[in-house]
């Protein structure tokens, strides 16, 4: 699709990105109120950032709180401007890079944790060979019958990965993940 | 006992419907005038303003309308403008000045009617998802579900919009809960913990950029809307500022008025139609104070060719600000007022200023000035642009003048060209860059002020957009000169086919031109025309004579254009001037780098 041979003009002035984007993880601790998962959202496609996962819950009833975990990509310019730009959102208290904690912190990374739950159909040799080694994963049955097994796995994303990758040869029917949840290791909060 | 009695009758007289909230809250948060346009949604509150006097409705022709006449009467008050429409098409038509203001930072309070709760998503008469339209548009906005938070919530929109980096916030009302009855909660200061704007700049900070501009000696300040933001006492500290320090300052197109245009440390404009000498001092500056603006890409030019000898400290509100298209070596966040009133006494008591220091930077800014670069060739036959602005600014000196300004050459040229002593006197589209502003904003600032003399710098395209509005002007006996630079182009447009696309110029000439003298009279306003500049002063004395809504349609040179000018691809030290901007020079302008910037 070469269709622009000649380049159009422009109004605008852009500079060639010259650092390396990088993945962080940050926490996002917002009041649970309508709307409020929207308007994070809408800010990363807004403004042209990532989001490779996102999990949302409520964390403190009493104080309607909850907490927004969000993977992002982008460069250490860029990453800085999402912060700065979730903290002018109305609802939300803070906004802590996790990623960049750790760091400052002297660890290699925040801890995170997905679980997902996978279902296997199959039968003869497949069926016991899935059960073994969801065993070696330390996934957990939490339904089956003749047919199937409903496996549940919690872990480091790459685990999951691992494990969802070697039940596909064995009847992989269908997954379901949560996305990261996160924290940084040590006694203080975010 | 007694004491329960005179709870229970508190109460009972704060009971009241949604509706009669809505007028109670605005008149508990100090509104006086209120734009808008009536429609089912919201009929319960027009009918409580039926029925009181102490809030003026301003009925204006469409909600666009509404929503600029509240940015123009906030922008000239220091106070929010607050407009009332109804669903679906009202709030729809609102999003314009939403935006506007969001991206000028103008505190807008708007409130919207919605269809009662239980229809809301299913697809009812006048339904839109306004919350949903309006949230990347605003600081803020709230659907109230309950009669009961409703009070409440429109006290919070008002200190959101107010406070902090000011900006518009949407109330959306459901019929139903404008019917209700509940209890009226009065203002409290009680914000919600989650939203606390710092204002006090960092100390430390402030006295490390002090020290940086004691050191300077090829030092620039560079301020923006945010000091007129900051109130009158910001722009009174940022002219005692350049007073101790005796640096140059120049400003956005936001900024002007914060310091006096006949100051003598003033260089104009800078960007994009900014002056030479402003661009170039930025360019080859030591020490660049930013006070209040936000590195835009039309002040800017080319980023990684901007002023790149310099340290840079940035005074901002809001954090996102900072280092977000420029990297500050010394960030203050706070308000300007309160960080200037730092800045201004740490100053006198740490440095004794060495004035003569700056003398060679001063030469050299005078060597740049000498090359007049808003200079244009005069014309006996027919009236150049610049020319009008400026006997159109001879003509209003010493009286209490406002300027807003639709968006395009004519924009440019006002800024060049008429000088502001005082802040809050310009009204301009600056970030969105929205035609059609101009007329209702003049229309917000005349009901401000009924006694001042309002003038809508306008271009013939722009004052189209929004044209009907001057119904609304001579309703309400607002005396607004609508004064149309006419050249039939839509200028800026074809300013730009000639410099990047071979002169092709696609649709930016209107073939069918209204006869505006008469459309002013269709209206019931007065129309002038103007075509020879030997008749411009006394045409321009006839308009500002005339005790009501004036279009002036002056008659300029068809072809003339914007410079000087920072063309797309290029630094601040690469200007095209006015005596060099030949057919030749303006096609080859932007080179093929340039071309490539998508």
């Amino acid at each position: 699709m070469n269709a622009q041979l000649q380049p159009t003009g422009s109004a605008y002035f852009i500079a060639k990105e010259t650092e390396k984007p990088e993945t962080h993880t940050l926490s996002i601790l917002v009041d649970n109120e309508p709307g409020v998962l929207a308007r994070v959202i809408g800010l990363f496609s807004g403004r042209g950032y990532n989001i490779e996962s996102l999990t949302v819950s409520e964390t403190e009833h009493e104080k309607h709180l909850s907490r927004i975990t969000i993977v992002t990509r982008g460069t250490p310019h860029v990453l800085e401007q999402i912060k700065h730009q979730l903290e002018r959102i109305v609802p939300v208290h803070g906004v802590v890079d996790l990623t960049v904690r750790s760091k400052e912190l002297g660890q290699e990374r925040p801890l995170e944790r997905e679980l997902a739950l996978v279902k296997v159909a199959g039968k003869g040799d497949d069926r016991v060979e899935a059960l073994r080694l969801a065993d070696a994963f330390r996934a957990s049955v939490i339904d089956a019958n003749t047919e199937h097994f409903i496996f549940e796995i919690t872990g480091k994303g790459s685990k999951v990965d691992q494990f969802i990758a070697i039940m596909k040869p064995l009847g992989l029917v269908e997954i379901c993940r949560t996305g990261v949840a996160a924290m940084n290791r040590g006694p203080q909060g975010m | 006992m007694s004491n329960g009695h005179n709870d229970q009758r508190e109460m009972q007289s704060r009971e009241m419907t949604g509706a009669e909230m809505v007028v109670q809250a605005l008149k508990d948060n100090g509104v006086v005038h209120l734009f808008g346009y009536p429609g089912g949604a919201v009929l319960p509150i027009y009918d409580e303003l039926f029925q009181q006097d102490a809030i003026q409705h301003i009925l204006v022709r469409h909600e666009q309308g509404a929503g600029h006449a509240a940015e123009g009467y906030a922008r000239s008050t220091g106070k929010p403008g607050v407009m009332l429409v109804t669903s679906g098409p009202g709030a729809t038509n609102a999003v314009t000045p939403l935006q506007d203001a969001l991206m000028d930072s103008i505190p807008l309070v708007c409130l919207t009617g919605q269809v009662p709760t239980a229809l809301i998503g299913s697809d009812a008469f006048q339904e839109c998802d306004t919350v949903g339209i309006t949230r990347p548009c605003t600081k803020h906005n709230w659907l109230v579900k309950d009669v009961n938070e409703l009070a409440a919530t429109i006290h919070e929109a008002f200190h959101i919009a107010t406070t902090g980096r000011p900006g518009p916030v949407v109330v959306d009302i459901p019929k139903d809960v404008q019917f209700a009855r509940g209890i009226y909660t009065p203002p409290q200061t009680a914000p919600r913990t989650s939203y606390h704007p710092r204002v006090q700049g960092d100390l430390e900070k402030i006295k490390a950029a002090v020290e940086l501009m004691a050191t300077a000696r090829k030092p620039i300040i560079y301020s923006g809307g945010g000091v007129i933001n900051s109130g009158p006492q910001a722009s009174q500290l940022l002219r005692e500022l350049v007073e101790l320090t005796g640096f140059p300052i120049t400003s956005t197109l936001m900024g002007l008025g914060a310091y006096p245009a006949s100051g003598k440390n003033w260089l104009g404009m800078l960007g994009m139609h900014g002056t030479y000498e402003a661009n170039m001092a930025m360019h080859d500056c030591d020490v660049m104070v930013c006070i209040g603006a936000r590195f835009d890409d039309r002040i800017t030019g080319r980023l990684n060719a901007f002023s790149p000898n310099s340290k840079k400290i940035h005074i901002d509100i809001d954090p996102s600000s900072i280092n977000k298209n420029v990297r500050a070596d010394v960030p203050i966040i706070g308000d300007v007022g309160r960080v200037l009133e730092d800045m201004v006494r740490l100053w006198r008591a740490s440095v004794k200023a060495d004035k003569k220091a700056l003398h060679p930077w001063w030469e050299q800014i005078a060597r740049w000035r000498a090359r007049d670069s808003l200079a244009y060739r005069m014309n006996d036959d027919v009236i150049m642009p610049q020319y009008a602005i400026q006997r159109l600014f001879e003509a209003t000196k010493g009286k209490d003048t406002y300027i807003t300004t639709e968006v395009g050459q004519h924009q440019m040229w006002a800024a060049q060209h008429f000088h502001f002593d005082q802040p809050n006197r310009w009204m301009t589209s600056g970030g969105l860059g929205t035609m059609g502003y101009g007329l209702p904003a003049a229309l917000g600032v005349q009901i401000a002020h009924p006694d001042a003399l309002v003038i809508d710098i306008a271009g013939d395209a722009s004052v189209q957009m929004t044209i009907q509005e001057m119904s609304c002007a001579v309703q309400y006996e607002a005396p607004i000169k609508i004064f149309i630079l006419n050249n039939q182009y839509m200028g800026m447009v074809r300013q730009w086919q000639q410099l990047l696309h071979g002169n092709r110029l696609s649709h930016s000439y209107t073939e069918a031109m209204p006869d505006f003298v008469m459309l002013a009279k269709a209206y019931g306003g007065h129309g002038i025309r103007c075509e020879k500049p030997g008749d411009l002063d006394d045409a321009i004395a006839e308009m500002i004579e005339v005790k009501k809504p004036v279009i002036f349609d002056c008659r300029v040179a068809a072809l003339a254009n914007c410079f000087p000018m920072i063309p797309s691809g290029k630094a601040h030290n690469e200007m095209l001037l006015p005596d060099e901007a030949t057919d030749e020079a303006v096609a080859n302008a932007i080179d093929a780098r340039g071309r490539e910037l998508v």
